[in-house]
């Protein structure tokens, strides 16, 4: 084993973890640690844009992005954060313009703005052109800039590291600590994926920027490598993960294979139309269209299947029309999305519409922080010293439905932030004592998994999660398809205990690496499902068919689900391992409680659009 | 049987299924660990459906034969760059190789990148490739007063860099030259075309320093004009012809 040493350690390297280090590595002694190089990031595969009222091209203000967030996210955003982004938004663009992205530009040589889903002027009187965007590669744009500006910083990275635990000064899975008690942490675990070796990280700040859950679903957008790491790393130590019922599902993935397709496409001009060829969104947002927020595109082309009038031999699919588009405005605007048409399902996108259908996209929910990144360990009080980012994170900016390009955003604004609080705080605090031999619990996981004679495979437990997680949890929820979806997940978690690795090295040991991905996509699943169950309403990306209605006296309050000892007689318990790398059943129950919403500006009105 | 053609769900069985046919992979592998120090090949054999690339072929392997089978991939749809690899002998991103597209009657040969060193199976080492891009200052230098608001930049201008702009740094192109296969020290396709992105980009004030550097006798001029490069490009960059540029730019000094 190795021991390091940093002031902050930061976790994750795409683009909330490397906006987080150029400002961190500035200031003080920073490391961060990735299990992918850092250009592989999924940040990359992010296409439309990212919004800031520049007001370039036309008219516009912050407090309208503020207005159109808040709305977007069906009132559950937090107002506070909600501004803080769309005020900040405008720096974070011009910061990486003053980088060198190269943006799309204006006849007059200024960053060019285009439409996207849900971002209106004047609050809802019609689409505004607020979408700062690179062709349709901002987010590689991005990822490629700040790549570079590391490398121009000497960023220190970890490459092809994989963090195993966070340690805390203090148990909170017992549910014992008091309110107002300190709890600091002190460092990670991680694993070296070329080695095998176990390297000790000791910390002042942590960082979290892990990214997102996608693959607890089988058709999705998201990369093979999204699984929910970070948020169940934080919660098996006892930190909640809030919202996390709400996952965001793109309209416009590719279909069958759920490659995104992005919400530009329809920002350019692109249509949805129905086997009949109807602009069927005209009948659900009248004013906005097919430009209306993505969780109500989802459910409306999702809605149009089920009643018949999906395109294509079975029916499943609606269709993507650009082909009323001149060819030279799709291949200077769209280059990539009609690349993967063609690619992929053999589509010509000048001449043919693409099919498409609702993708899992992107976790709304995650790791409880504030407006400076710092995370929450209950309602009110923080971990010292422990900061969380992007995807992985709940501020919320995102409510119940992240609108299009606000990701973008969230990742370089609250990167930002979260990268310069946790050097301050470093800088100014002490070293933390680490437990007594803190790499054990992960180190015996490890080696048990690694060891286990035979058992079954990884990928059928994750396959059948992906396949229950897709029929019982997806656009359209019930009580009926929610219950169904959490006894499969726990007889999952079940099947999990036997599931065996084949390749039994310690050398690049991916098989590994999978079937620890599982155990985290396991404990994810179990969130999103019990939160969805006990949110008897609908509200932005999650509907319940048997609660169609928003429900603000019941429900207007963020969801916090806490890992903790098994209530009695509830579930049962088993004689499973209870090391932090484990999610095993019945070694935790899940209980939930709730968040006040912070409201500022704006009242909670009915969302249409 | 007009019906059916009006109807088609009457026919739902035939309608909902996808053809499928099984493809042999002959895959390099290397694993001293467990396999003694020599690279051997191993083949294996899985059904495949219309839509699916190679990618899926690896993963059936890997999660349903042998788990052992170690290769990088994470976007699976060409825009991260991790699952470049030799595939019948020209290197491809393994995730942008459709299946059907291949000959089945035939053996897919899949290798790991050539003129890097491999780690395992299909994992090579990646360092010198990012070595020689950290080596020409892949970021943007400009000098003068910071803008109070974005540096401005004409349509054309942007244009001039874009094609370069890119790239992914899968390692394709680099892997597929010759003169680096020959000579590991040369800085390759990928860091040139990444020379090029800064080199025309008109916000740029470094060329000068990114042009002495691939002067060296490493640099750009070891290029033979060979194409490999261009033709292995993922992302369809025409990495000759932007060799080509950053050489008459430090002929002519004009960028």
């Amino acid at each position: 084993m190795q021991t390091h040493q940093y002031d902050v350690v930061i976790v994750g390297a795409g683009g909330a973890g490397m906006r987080a280090a150029l400002e961190s590595s500035k200031r003080t002694r920073t490391a961060v640690i990735s299990k992918l190089y850092p250009t592989r990031s999924h940040t990359g595969a992010a296409q439309g844009g990212m919004c800031a009222a520049l007001a370039n091209v036309e008219e516009d203000n912050w407090e309208w992005h503020t207005f159109d967030t808040v709305k977007g996210g069906d009132y559950l955003v937090d107002q506070d954060a909600a501004e803080v982004m769309a005020k900040e938004a405008i720096d974070a663009v011009l910061d990486l313009e003053k980088m060198g992205l190269p943006f799309n530009r204006t006849p007059e040589g200024r960053i060019d703005q285009r439409r996207f889903g849900g971002h209106t002027r004047n609050h809802g009187e019609a689409a505004v052109r607020r979408s700062c965007y690179a062709a349709d590669r901002t987010g590689h744009m991005i990822l490629q800039t700040l790549y570079q500006q590391c490398v121009k910083n000497d960023v220190q990275f970890f490459n092809e590291f994989y963090v195993l635990d966070v340690l805390l000064s203090d148990d909170l899975t017992t549910g014992t600590v008091p309110d107002g008690q300190e709890v600091a942490v002190s460092g990670v675990v991680a694993y070296e994926l070329a080695t095998g070796e176990i390297h000790l990280f000791r910390a002042k700040s942590v960082v979290f920027a892990t990214g997102g859950a996608g693959k607890i679903y089988k058709t999705t957008s998201n990369a093979q490598t999204l699984t929910g790491d970070g948020m169940a790393l934080a919660f098996r130590r006892g930190i909640p993960l809030e919202d996390m019922e709400f996952f965001q599902f793109h309209p416009t993935g590719l279909a069958g294979l759920g490659i995104l397709l992005s919400e530009a496409a329809r920002g350019e001009g692109g249509i949805l139309r129905n086997s009949e060829g109807e602009r069927f969104m005209e009948r659900y947002a009248p004013t906005i269209k097919d430009l209306a927020p993505r969780d109500i595109v989802a459910r409306s082309m999702a809605n149009e299947v089920r009643e018949g009038r999906g395109a294509g031999p079975n029916k499943d699919y609606v269709l993507l029309d650009l082909t009323h588009l001149e060819p030279a405005h799709i291949d200077a605007k769209l280059p990539d999305i009609t690349e993967f048409a063609r690619t992929y399902l053999g589509i010509e996108p000048y001449t043919e519409p693409v099919p498409v259908y609702p993708t899992a996209h992107y976790a709304m929910g995650g790791i409880p922080t504030n407006i400076l990144g710092e995370v929450l360990r209950n309602n009110t009080d923080t971990v010292r010293g422990l900061y969380a980012a992007g995807e992985v994170a709940c501020v919320s900016v995102h409510g119940s439905n992240r609108l299009g390009t606000n990701s973008l955003l969230d990742i370089n604004v609250f990167g930002k932030r979260s990268g310069i609080a946790a050097a301050e705080y470093a800088m100014g605090a002490d070293w933390v004592e680490m437990p007594d031999e803190p790499e054990v619990g992960v180190v015996a996981e490890l080696e048990r998994m690694r060891t286990l004679p035979s058992g079954e495979r990884v990928a059928h437990v994750r396959r059948d999660l992906q396949n229950t997680m897709d029929a019982n949890a997806q656009v359209f929820r019930t009580g009926d398809s929610l219950r169904q979806a959490l006894t499969d997940v726990r007889a999952l978690q079940e099947r999990y205990r036997h599931v065996s690795v084949q390749d039994k090295g310690k050398v690049f040991n991916t098989d590994l690496l999978e079937a620890l991905e599982l155990g985290f996509l396991l404990d994810i699943a179990e969130v999103v499902v019990v939160g969805a169950l006990n949110r008897k309403e609908s509200r932005g990306g999650h509907f319940r068919e048997d609660f169609p209605d928003r429900d603000d006296a019941g429900y207007m309050k963020h969801t916090m689900a806490y890992r903790r000892p098994p209530a009695t007689g509830d579930r049962p318990h088993s004689e499973a391992p209870s090391g932090p790398g484990t999610s095993a059943p019945g070694t935790f129950d899940i209980v939930l409680d709730y968040k006040p919403v912070i409201m500022t500006r704006y009242e909670p009105m009915e969302r249409k659009y | 049987m007009t019906a059916t053609l009006e109807n088609p769900s009457t026919d739902a069985a035939s309608v909902g299924e996808i053809p499928s046919f099984d493809v042999t992979l002959r895959i390099r592998r290397y694993s001293p660990e467990t396999h003694g120090d020599e690279a051997y090949w191993q083949e294996f054999t899985v059904t495949a459906y219309g839509t699916d690339r190679l990618l899926d072929a690896l993963h059936k392997v890997k999660w349903d034969v042998d788990g052992s089978l170690t290769f990088r991939r994470s976007c699976a749809h060409g825009v991260c760059g991790s699952d470049a690899m030799r595939i019948n002998g020209r290197n491809r991103l393994a995730c942008k190789v459709l299946l059907k597209d291949l000959n089945p009657d035939k053996p897919i040969v899949v290798e790991p990148l050539k003129g890097l060193p491999v780690m395992k199976d299909l994992v090579v080492d990646m360092e010198p490739f990012f070595a020689s891009y950290r080596e020409i200052m892949p970021f943007l230098i400009a000098g003068g007063n910071e803008p109070t608001r974005e540096r401005l930049q004409s349509a054309e201008q942007r244009e001039r860099f874009d094609d370069t702009t890119k790239c992914i740094l899968c390692a394709a192109c680099t892997s597929s030259c010759p003169v680096f296969w020959t000579d590991g020290q040369y800085f390759g396709p990928a860091a040139i075309v990444n020379a090029h992105r800064f080199i025309f980009d008109s916000r740029d004030d470094g060329a000068a320093q990114r042009l002495e550097i691939l002067n060296d006798k490493e640099g750009v001029w070891r290029c033979r004009t060979i194409f490999n490069c261009s033709e292995a490009c993922p992302r369809g960059i025409e990495i000759t012809k932007a060799i080509k540029e950053v050489k008459r730019a430090m002929i002519t000094r004009a960028f």
